[in-house]
């Protein structure tokens, strides 16, 4: 266990590793996401209630999803980056943050495009769209804090405490928006009756989230992976590596 | 030679602070408090400035939708909590500004006493001398926005509590953003979402008090709220202020 957290401090070794496992993500992804796609948006059955528009939930939900595991993630690489000081850990923390806040935005765009079928306007102060609106500036405000600094030690752990304390945040904020919304109860139909949804509805959903989710991963992978580049640019293997491409 | 003298001293000066006859965290404290209470009374300007900007937000709003009695008191709870909010908002910035610039920060972090600790004595510094004025100011601003009567001791009260909670969570992003030029709209940027738990209860009660339902849950869960940031803010600050010092 300990020798293969000791192999995870080293970016040479993440570096050899991520090389064979990214294609992989990036093949699952692709396939997941296009059969989702096709299946969702073609072959699904129209709702009885909403018709078409409801097929917007095959990127609306995913890319909700991601979001929230996104900040996650974020802040557990932030709690490993400062208690064991693996600097992989920092690394994909920083590369994720703007994947998840580009997946907040997707959420929150196309909550917006079905709120004009379904409520009739562009923006309601729903419970759902407002905490995605929160976590929203969340995300900008733990990008923001990284671009701050000019250190990028300095950087690296202002950003990982700010994303921890998000993160123990979000839950206080989702259930206080909860209460809030259920408080002033605008007179709409909402969107949460979904448990019936039939297997034929369900199923690409979930091909398209588990495709979402590998896309996430392929692409952390990628860019930690020329991160790591930049970041190690003076070692030795990375000149090695140069040359041998050259 | 030299350097080897100066740590073996530094180490002594630290043994001396441990033993001093009734020293330790309690007289650390005392001494924080008074420092900081006895700075902010000599610039006076410091303290009321967030007051003035509180009734200047206030006077804005019946001059930017309606002076309609009516209109003013449905909205009245939220805007004096928004408005108290963004009052208390303004402070933070100076918060440890001051320390930071002078170097006393960093002698408040060799001290053998907790830093933690330290840096809540700082922020309670920062609730006596906004927060609870902000909360003691409030009722006279909601006569003038015609705030039903009956909710002006829950407006206050509320306040108070909740103000505690946004020093203390403030406090984190004062201390993430003390170390740079320009800190101040990106202290925003990160404390406001934070912000919102308190906010929604907050007025929450004020509104509850107004309908003539009991407050006693909204005040409860700001209480909870604030029992929650005084447990885990600490560590927070005192983390921050450690990167902000050392970066």
């Amino acid at each position: 266990m300990w020798a293969f957290i000791n192999k995870l401090r080293s970016p040479k070794w993440f570096y050899a590793i991520s090389a064979k496992l990214q294609p992989f993500f990036w093949v699952a992804a692709a396939g997941l996401i296009l059969t989702g796609t096709v299946w969702g948006l073609a072959f699904a059955p129209a709702d009885y209630q909403q018709g078409n528009s409801f097929r917007i939930i095959y990127v609306h939900v995913p890319a909700a999803f991601l979001a929230q595991s996104i900040f996650v993630s974020m802040a557990v690489a932030g709690l490993v980056y400062m208690v064991w000081k693996i600097k992989i850990a920092d690394m994909a923390a920083a590369m994720m943050a703007p994947l998840g806040a580009a997946m907040t935005f997707v959420s929150l765009f196309s909550g917006a495009v079905w709120g004009v079928p379904t409520w009739g306007t562009w923006w309601m102060w729903d419970a759902r769209l407002t905490s995605m609106l929160i976590l929203l500036f969340l995300y900008l405000g733990v990008i923001a804090l990284r671009g701050a600094f000019t250190s990028r030690d300095s950087a690296s752990r202002a950003a990982s405490v700010l994303a921890m304390v998000g993160v123990i945040n979000i839950p206080i904020i989702k259930y206080s928006v909860d209460w809030w919304y259920t408080l002033h109860q605008p007179a709409t139909f909402t969107i949460t009756g979904r448990a019936a949804m039939p297997m034929e509805m369900w199923a690409p959903l979930l091909i398209m989230v588990l495709g979402f989710y590998s896309f996430f991963i392929a692409l952390t992978l990628m860019r930690t992976r020329s991160e790591i580049l930049r970041r190690e640019s003076n070692k030795r293997w990375v000149r090695d590596l140069a040359g041998e491409m050259r | 030679m030299a350097v080897s003298e100066t740590r073996l001293s530094e180490k002594e000066g630290r043994g001396v602070s441990r033993g001093e006859p009734g020293g330790g965290l309690a007289v650390a404290l005392w001494a924080t408090l008074r420092r900081d209470l006895t700075l902010l009374m000599r610039r006076r300007g410091e303290v009321l400035n967030p007051l003035v900007f509180f009734a200047l937000v206030i006077t804005l709003f019946p001059i930017g939708i309606s002076p309609d009695p009516q209109l003013l008191a449905t909205i009245a709870p939220g805007l004096l909590w928004v408005a108290a909010l963004l009052a208390a908002l303004l402070s933070l910035d100076s918060l440890f500004r001051g320390d930071y610039d002078d170097g006393s920060l960093e002698q408040l972090m060799l001290t053998p006493q907790p830093l933690p600790m330290l840096a809540m004595a700082k922020v309670a510094v920062h609730w006596l001398m906004t927060g609870l004025p902000l909360a003691l100011m409030a009722p006279i601003l909601g006569i003038m926005l015609s705030l039903p009567a009956g909710s002006y001791l829950v407006l206050a009260l509320s306040l108070a509590l909740g103000t505690a909670s946004l020093s203390l969570i403030g406090a984190i992003g004062a201390a993430l953003t003390v170390g740079l030029s320009r800190g101040g709209v990106l202290l925003s940027l990160l404390v406001l979402p934070l912000y919102i738990p308190v906010l929604i209860f907050g007025a929450g009660s004020v509104q509850a008090a107004i309908v003539g339902d009991g407050v006693a849950a909204h005040l409860a869960i700001l209480g909870a709220l604030l029992a929650l940031s005084l447990m885990l803010a600490p560590w927070a600050i005192a983390a921050s202020l450690r990167i902000s010092i050392n970066g």
